[in-house]
């Protein structure tokens, strides 16, 4: 227990190091819904870039509503309130002049429950661009083939830009979703259990979709699956009970927790 | 144990399904009377001839058989007949004693001659006179085409009259109330002069027109053996009805129709067609579907999308609601007060203020006649709407937010096109609702007869100001209204059945738009 402790205090002040701060800095933050019922007590985290980062924990302890603390969309819930701060790249997002679409733009978003529009899939893609208000065919065309190659889903759907995405299986859906969120070139991508309603081989490729993608978005997955986790990660954070428990290196979480209950979760003994 | 339990709930089933039978079977018993009454207006009937001998007296009738029904207070079998000749009898229809009825025949020489005025005519054709020639004796169905010809002749002429008296006079009424308005000056009094001049001649001709039309006349014979004439320029048409094989029949039947679908009506429209009232019907619904769409469409956005929950909210909801249950007159009091007095007044005063004291918007009109049904069918609107806006999942507002879209975009570009289909249902359903709405009409624009189409050919050809006719209160008027409420009994019947028809055509031209979009949005569960 104690050497636990040890290690746990030896990995916190390492992440302080100002070399090291994350991309995206979760100072003491709290959160409530209903104004009184409490989801996240005083989280810190230190998130960064160019790595996936996995939320792991057993389910209603809070991951998806820190992944959605991140680019605000828990603004649409009434009656919500937060304490702390969540910075990325140093400044607060909460700032009173810091814009939330602007925000969200920097963050992507991919759900769980895939949710393309009732659009074309070329559409889709360029929701992003479209509400931004760009209108150059050509950028809105390179935009297209670039986000749905790098959703590894161009050479299936080149030749039916036009017709409604909802005609797609449900993997490639998600990987539509994903090229939604990478169209206008975010910073950050937010995954909330993308992988949770698909196959074993449409969840393999996007494993492998999300490798590809941390050479050049910071990505935050949030996962149900040990192995998921285990595969993918770079760094993982446990949580439990609203507050996390564990943070650091997938390869030490699994390998060598310094928690009691981190070690029983992922050796599968509750959750 | 276990199955009288599942038996349990058997007599339920059967009680309910009893009540859908029975309403199933109430809808198709209404449907089943309107139609076989509208429709048999149309056919040509056997017209009998009957010597009654009453009294010690005998007398000769023809006319079609209406119906034989026991007489209430003796008890006896009689008959009643539609005679016709209401210009020679005074009445069109008499009931005869069953018993009194002696020899019965259907002659094949019975004429029925429809007239522009009083009705028609049951009789024998005896002869044509003519102003400046001899008479012509007609004898039998061989000399048909000789009086067919006479009529038709009659009939152009009676075209080109109204064409001069509708269009070109109009024309240059227009142009002269025009030139009144402006400023006097000596080009315009010049300009006056000579329209008054063109409109003079106009109307001369119209006069010798219709002069020439009426010098010849149809000299016929009638049950009891009286002559009569009737101008040739004053007959529709001829027929008769006991020489037509099947094929004539029916013939005359889709001409008759034919005519009620397309003619205007005449004789306090109890004869002729009923086509402005279509007309009036179905552009009034469309103006009143454009008016309440947007209308309910924006009041659902921001109660659904905008307003915070809250009692205010709630409240708002509850007065909708009970919006739809209030009667629909109250609306057309309403409409009344503040379409009609309130805001056609100022219009007048503010633009029209030189024809005053003649309203133009001041009174009621087919604009505000939509205006006010699409009050009385928002709150329609407004709950389908809502309905649709709310079954759009929330995850693809979620998407559409995380994209970067402002509230108002994701409204515009994901929510509103989702639940199209929804809000056109609700279209649908005001559209249901309105077209067949009477009552709140009367007070704001709807008359028995509208001297022209709301849409026509005279600048600036949509007048939203004109009063209009509506299959709905056409029925009224023919059932409650007419001099003889009895011979307008069958047009009642088939207007009502042409209302049910209009109303079942517009409904399915919303569902076929609605079901086009839908299969856009194909599978929209995501
Ligand atoms: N919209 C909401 N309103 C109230 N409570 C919520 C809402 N969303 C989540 N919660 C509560 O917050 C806690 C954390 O939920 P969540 O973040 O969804 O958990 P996880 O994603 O880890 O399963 C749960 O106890 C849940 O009941
Ligand atoms: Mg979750």
């Amino acid at each position: 227990m104690t050497a636990s402790l040890e290690n746990t205090e030896a990995t916190m002040s390492e992440e302080q190091t100002d070399a090291e701060k994350g991309i995206i800095s979760i100072q003491d933050f709290s959160f409530f819904y209903n104004k009184t019922a409490q989801a996240l007590f005083d989280i810190n985290l230190e998130i960064p870039a160019n790595q996936i980062t996995s939320f792991i924990g057993p389910s209603g302890c809070g991951k998806s509503t820190l992944l959605r603390s991140i680019n605000r969309m828990n603004d649409l819930i009434h009656d919500v309130r937060h304490e702390g701060d969540i910075q990325i790249t140093g400044n607060s997002i909460f700032h009173r002049l810091i814009d939330v679409i602007s925000l969200r733009k920097r963050v992507g978003m991919v759900f769980q429950k895939s949710n393309p529009f009732p659009k074309s899939i070329y559409e889709n893609v360029i929701f992003g661009l479209r509400v931004a208000g760009i209108r150059d065919r050509k950028v809105l065309d390179e935009t297209v083939e670039r986000s749905l190659r790098s959703a590894a889903l161009w050479t299936e759907v080149k030749d039916r830009l036009h017709a409604s995405a909802l005609g797609l299986s449900g993997g490639q859906m998600q990987r539509l979703c994903i090229a939604r969120a990478i169209a206008s070139k975010p910073q950050i991508i937010l995954m909330d259990e993308p992988c949770s309603a698909l196959d074993p081989v449409a969840t393999g490729k996007i494993e492998e979709l999300t490798r590809e993608l941390k050479k050049e978005y910071t990505i935050i997955i949030v996962t149900h699956s040990m192995q998921q986790a285990s595969r993918i990660s770079d760094r993982t954070a446990f949580f439990y009970l609203g507050k996390v428990v564990e943070y650091d290196d997938t390869q030490t979480i699994f390998s060598n927790p310094a928690n009691s209950q981190t070690e029983d979760y992922i050796t599968g003994r509750f959750g | 144990m276990l199955q009288r339990q599942a038996a349990a709930g058997e007599p339920l089933v059967w009680l309910s399904s009893m009540g859908l039978a029975t309403g199933i079977a109430m809808v198709i018993f209404l449907l089943g009377l309107i139609l076989v009454n509208g429709i048999s207006v149309f056919w040509p009937k056997r017209v009998v001839q009957l010597q009654v001998s009453e009294d010690g007296s005998e007398r000769q009738l023809i006319g079609e058989i209406v119906k034989k029904q026991k007489q209430a207070t003796s008890g006896d079998q009689e008959w009643q007949l539609y005679t016709a000749n209401r210009d020679a009898f005074g009445h069109s229809f008499v009931y005869v004693p069953e018993a009194a009825i002696g020899e019965q025949s259907q002659p094949l020489d019975i004429l029925k001659i429809e007239r522009l005025e009083f009705g028609s005519v049951f009789g024998r054709a005896l002869r044509i006179e003519q102003a400046d020639a001899e008479p012509i004796s007609l004898v039998g169905e061989a000399d048909d085409p000789q009086l067919q010809e006479f009529v038709d002749e009659a009939t152009a002429l009676r075209a080109e009259v109204t064409e001069i008296e509708k269009s070109e006079i109009g024309r240059v009424n227009n142009r002269i109330e025009r030139l009144k308005r402006k400023p006097a000056n000596s080009a315009i009094t010049a300009e006056l002069a000579s329209l008054t001049g063109e409109y003079e001649a106009l109307a001369q001709k119209a006069r010798k027109l219709r002069d020439l039309a009426t010098q010849t006349h149809l000299i016929y014979e009638i049950s009891d053996g009286r002559e009569r004439s009737v101008a040739i320029g004053h007959i529709v048409s001829f027929y008769r009805p006991n020489a037509m094989g099947l094929s004539a029949r029916c013939g005359r039947f889709l001409h008759n129709a034919k005519v009620f679908l397309l003619d205007a009506p005449r004789e306090a429209n109890t004869e002729g067609g009923v086509f402005p009232a279509i007309f009036g019907t179905v552009i009034m619904t469309i103006f009143m579907s454009l008016a309440v769409t947007p209308f309910g469409v924006i009041t659902a956005i921001y109660l659904h999308e905008y307003a915070r929950t809250g009692p205010l909210l709630t409240s708002v909801r509850i007065a909708v609601n009970n919006l739809a249950g209030v009667p629909s007159i109250v609306f057309g009091v309403f409409g009344l007060g503040f379409f009609v007095y309130f805001v056609g007044g100022g219009i007048d005063r503010l633009f029209f203020a030189d024809t005053l004291p003649t309203p133009t918007f001041g009174t009621g009109g087919i604009l505000w006649a939509s205006l006010t049904l699409s009050l009385l069918t928002v709150p329609v609107v407004i709950v389908a709407a809502e309905e649709a806006l709310s079954a759009v999942p929330r995850g693809t507002r979620e998407a559409a937010l995380a994209c970067g879209a402002s509230k108002w975009q994701t409204i515009q570009r994901v929510i509103l096109p989702a639940s199209l289909p929804g809000i056109l249902t609700g279209m649908i359903l005001a559209m249901a609702r309105g077209a067949g709405e009477v009552a709140p009409l009367m007070l704001v624009g709807v008359v028995k007869l509208a001297p022209s189409l709301a849409i026509n050919s005279s600048y600036p050809f949509v007048h939203l100001d004109q009063k209009f006719m509506h299959l709905g209160f056409h029925i009224y008027d023919l059932g409650f209204q007419s001099p003889d409420s009895e011979a307008a009994l069958p047009m009642v019947f088939a207007t009502t059945l042409l209302l049910i028809v209009v109303v079942v055509v517009l409904n399915l031209a919303g569902i076929l738009v609605r079901d086009r979009l839908r299969r856009k949005y194909a599978g929209s569960t995501f």
